[in-house]
């Protein structure tokens, strides 16, 4: 009798590092290490020359600059080879004028897909589902996100993401819902009955003491 | 190899890390400033002109090596 073999991989946690790669891309041969120092933002699309990640592409692209002031970089992933990724870069910039400044991944053995839990076989067994994974500096995992492989991605909110991370590292607060740069950011709550009593004292805006907003100097 | 072409031409990036390291050995941190590169870049470039034989580690930094030299002295200024 034949025997089956199921290898587990733990699929990628927030806070825990990000599985660690190299991978052949259309800007050479990259590995997850080459980023110490910078975020990253790392994103899986279904195929080269589809419709939704032409689109995307383009997306991605002209929110590039925006990303690097804040120390970010992009780096695209598919199931395609790095011949297929050139065409298509070419080709969108050749019909749209938007050149793809970032590099691809050519994960054409699924390591670095299958290590970060990118293909989802109730959507494709071969293509990667639209996958957002934020790393930070320290090359920890900070935001997941995934999209089905109808939904294009939103990048103002790929950016807010990160806005709202740093300035959480920055100043020690949350943000509240549909926040931006510049809006009232989030007091953490007092963990004591002594610290819940004094935080009605300490100057915030607060609904009560267990919700505080400041505006941020 | 990203930074040199298969007919062993270094490509424009590859050109502008030559030219920084021919300036002054550095850390990939101080070649990607002085290259305005991004760190990932010249990260993976470093490793693939050590490949290539043109530069190589010493310490945390990086040097030509006399074949990265003569290469350097050929690319236009």
């Amino acid at each position: 009798m034949e025997e089956v073999k199921e290898q587990v991989i733990s699929l990628p946690r927030l806070g825990q590092p990000a599985p660690s790669f190299e991978a052949v891309t259309t800007q050479g041969t990259i590995k997850l290490e080459d980023y110490k120092g910078s975020w990253l933002v790392l994103f899986s699309h279904p195929a080269d020359f589809t419709p939704v990640c032409t689109t995307e592409f383009i997306a991605f692209a002209k929110i590039y600059p925006e990303l690097q002031k804040r120390g970010v970089e992009l780096l695209g992933l598919s199931v395609d080879s790095v011949s297929s990724h050139i065409a298509w870069a070419r080709n969108v910039e050749e019909k749209t004028k938007v050149k793809i400044p970032f590099p691809i991944i050519a994960d054409l053995n699924k390591e670095v897909s299958t290590a970060y839990g990118m293909i989802h076989p109730g959507q494709s067994k071969t293509e990667t589902v639209r996958c957002v994974f934020i790393i930070d500096d320290k090359q920890v995992i900070r935001t997941i996100l995934y999209y089905p492989l109808t939904t294009g991605r939103n990048m103002d909110e790929i950016v807010r993401i990160i806005d709202a991370l740093q300035t959480t590292d920055a100043n020690g607060v949350a943000t509240p819902a549909n926040w931006r740069p510049g809006d009232k950011v989030v007091v953490p709550s007092p963990n004591t009955q002594e610290g819940a009593e004094e935080r009605l004292k300490e100057g915030y805006e607060c609904v009560d003491w267990y919700l505080c907003q400041k505006k941020l100097k | 190899m990203a930074c040199i072409s298969p007919d062993g031409k270094p490509t424009e990036s590859g050109a502008k890390m030559l030219r920084a390291l021919k300036a002054k050995a550095g850390s990939a941190e101080e070649v990607a400033q002085k290259a305005r590169l991004p760190i990932f870049r010249v990260r993976s470039g470093l490793r693939d002109l050590e490949q290539a034989g043109l530069a190589s580690p010493k310490g945390d930094k990086y040097e030509l090596t006399a074949k990265g030299d003569k290469l350097a002295d050929s690319l236009p200024a």
